[in-house]
């Protein structure tokens, strides 16, 4: 059977109006942006202020200068954060306790300088309170980044309210809005960033390309010195086809969004009453209601998160887990293997290690795909709830 | 080259996990868990009168390398005369399941640890002090060296 892929929060497949768009760019399209004097260099220079404008259209950002390009959202989110600390005299930064490693890392390097932070907590379903964020905003704050969705839980936060505290406060919001750009409209006016990222890669653009929105007047420092492309933000010869496609992965969202948003929910909804009706001690991580339309995410009492997850590939359901067993695999030691600091936010039990499954759809996912996963699943569950030695097979659920 | 971060020997021993479940009549059963991690392997022996070990299974609450562990350790305890089931090391089960990442090299140390714990128990239902296994595997290990 063709696998079941459900792990396209690690990047989808890439839509083949997109792939169609971007092979000329490595075949005959091949001239370099910055190479103005001539109809080739001029082409791709042309293509890729098209594609500008098409990832402005997504976000709703006014001005197509205002959209510079990277590589991912890591680097993304690496140039927002070092960016803006570097040229403000503040020394506060606020996040969250569930930010991407691209987030917490920049973050947690810089206290080693002279910076502080704060890291807001959760509640139980990973959201954060517009209200700590305000009551946490000190005279020294000079940034606020929080992710619009989270990519292990799912869950979406107040993006709007917690724009509108920093703006009233002249603070600098960034977004990292890689798992959610593509799924839930974002409108960088209405919700006051003042930086945000996205990924070509999870929304069925091609890997390599992503986004970085700057507002009208932040200043950002660059990370690296060079030939001044993008604004200077971002020196270094741009990945010309695979921005191609990040602009037509934006043009195909913008149109088609409202089609296969409903569709994709039904099937969420569908793949989360169905696991949890199986068993009772099967517990979906993250808001149900302020969730991503895509994603579903759970941890099995008794069960070890890696092994739901091999049981899984075995079955041919590609999925991911965030089990510290199986989330660096291949560390040089055991000291390398943590518990995701994001499912210890949430009250997943670290000391039974079991990690939480999560399978996001795409827009590719049929029911049967649904239909087939539910089949499967109580008989991974049941094999592995009989291994284990906690468990009691009275508790079986049918 | 095997297709993930695991050896064949290893999948095929997750998959398709040998001796696993309880013996009811076990007369030696080890438990121990791994705090790193929050493994927990439970080893269970069925020794005859001559000192053999006829039949050896286990329940596993952790990782592929974990389980893959458990079920590998099993088959080696099998037929082994009780005071050579301690001579099984870690670097064995390694060896026996065509190697583990680094990062995974603890589940075997649960699993040698788990045939101590076993053994113990096997000796103190036979009215000797537990300590003699520690006392044997010193025993063992100065043999090595």
């Amino acid at each position: 059977m063709e696998p079941i892929y459900l792990d396209n929060i690690a990047g989808t497949k890439p839509d083949k109006r997109v792939v169609d768009e971007v092979i000329p760019y490595l075949t005959e399209k091949y001239g370099n942006p910055a190479a103005h004097f001539y109809p080739l260099g001029r082409q791709s220079y042309n293509a890729i202020s098209n594609a500008r404008k098409q990832v402005a259209d997504l976000i709703c950002a006014k001005n197509p200068e205002n959209i510079i390009f990277t590589s991912n959202g890591t680097e993304s989110n690496n140039i927002a954060v070092k960016g803006v600390m570097a040229l403000s005299s503040k020394k506060h930064i606020i996040i969250s306790e569930i930010e991407h490693y691209s987030i917490q890392n920049p973050v947690l390097k810089m206290l080693n300088d002279g910076y502080t932070f704060t890291k807001l907590k959760v509640d139980k379903n990973g959201r954060i309170s517009p209200e700590s964020v305000a009551s946490a905003i000190k005279e020294d704050t000079a940034l606020v980044a929080i992710a619009h969705a989270n990519p292990e839980i799912g869950v979406i936060q107040d993006i709007e309210s917690i724009g509108k505290i920093c703006k009233d406060k002249g603070v600098h919001f960034h977004v990292d809005a890689v798992a959610s750009c593509g799924y839930i409209d974002i409108d960088v006016e209405r919700f006051n960033v003042s930086t945000l990222s996205i990924a070509a890669q999870n929304f069925y653009g091609i890997r390599g390309a992503a986004a970085l929105y700057i507002a009208p007047n932040v200043k950002l420092k660059p990370l690296f010195d060079g030939g001044f492309q993008e604004l200077g933000i971002r020196s270094g010869s741009e990945n010309v086809p695979a921005i191609i496609g990040l602009g037509k992965a934006c043009e195909i969202a913008k149109n088609e969004m409202g089609q296969y948003v409903p569709e994709m929910k039904r099937l969420r909804d569908k793949l989360i009453k169905g696991l949890t009706d199986q068993y009772d001690f099967l517990h979906i991580t993250g808001d149900i209601e302020n969730r991503l339309p895509y994603h579903v995410s759970f941890w099995v009492e008794y069960i070890e998160g890696e092994s739901l997850l091999m049981w899984y590939a075995q079955k041919n359901v590609y999925c991911a887990s965030g089990s510290a067993c199986s989330s660096n695999i291949l560390a040089e030691d055991e000291e390398d293997l943590q518990a995701s600091h994001v499912l210890t936010a949430v009250g997943v039990p670290t000391d039974i290690c079991a990690g939480s499954i999560t399978m996001s759809l795409s827009k590719y996912n049929t029911e049967e795909d649904i239909d087939y996963v539910l089949k499967v699943s109580p008989e991974i569950i049941d094999k592995l709830c009989a291994m284990s030695p906690a468990f009691d097979p009275s508790k079986i659920k049918k | 080259m095997a297709a993930g971060p695991y050896s064949d020997t290893v999948m095929d021993h997750f998959t398709n996990p040998r001796n696993m479940g309880e013996i009811e009549d076990a007369n030696g059963v080890g438990e121990v868990g791994n705090p790193s991690c929050g493994d927990v392997m439970k080893l269970y022996l069925k020794v005859n009168n001559d000192g053999v070990i006829e039949n050896s299974t286990f329940k596993t609450f952790g990782c592929g390398a974990a389980i893959a562990s458990s079920s590998m350790t099993t088959e080696m305890l099998k037929g082994a005369k009780v005071e050579d089931a301690l001579k099984l090391t870690n670097q064995a089960i390694v060896d026996a399941l065509g190697g583990l990442p680094p990062a995974k090299i603890h589940c075997s140390v649960m699993a040698e640890e788990a045939v101590e714990a076993a053994l113990k128990d096997y000796y103190t239902k036979q009215g000797k002090d537990a300590s003699i296994v520690d006392n044997m595997k010193a025993e063992i290990k100065k043999d090595a060296e």
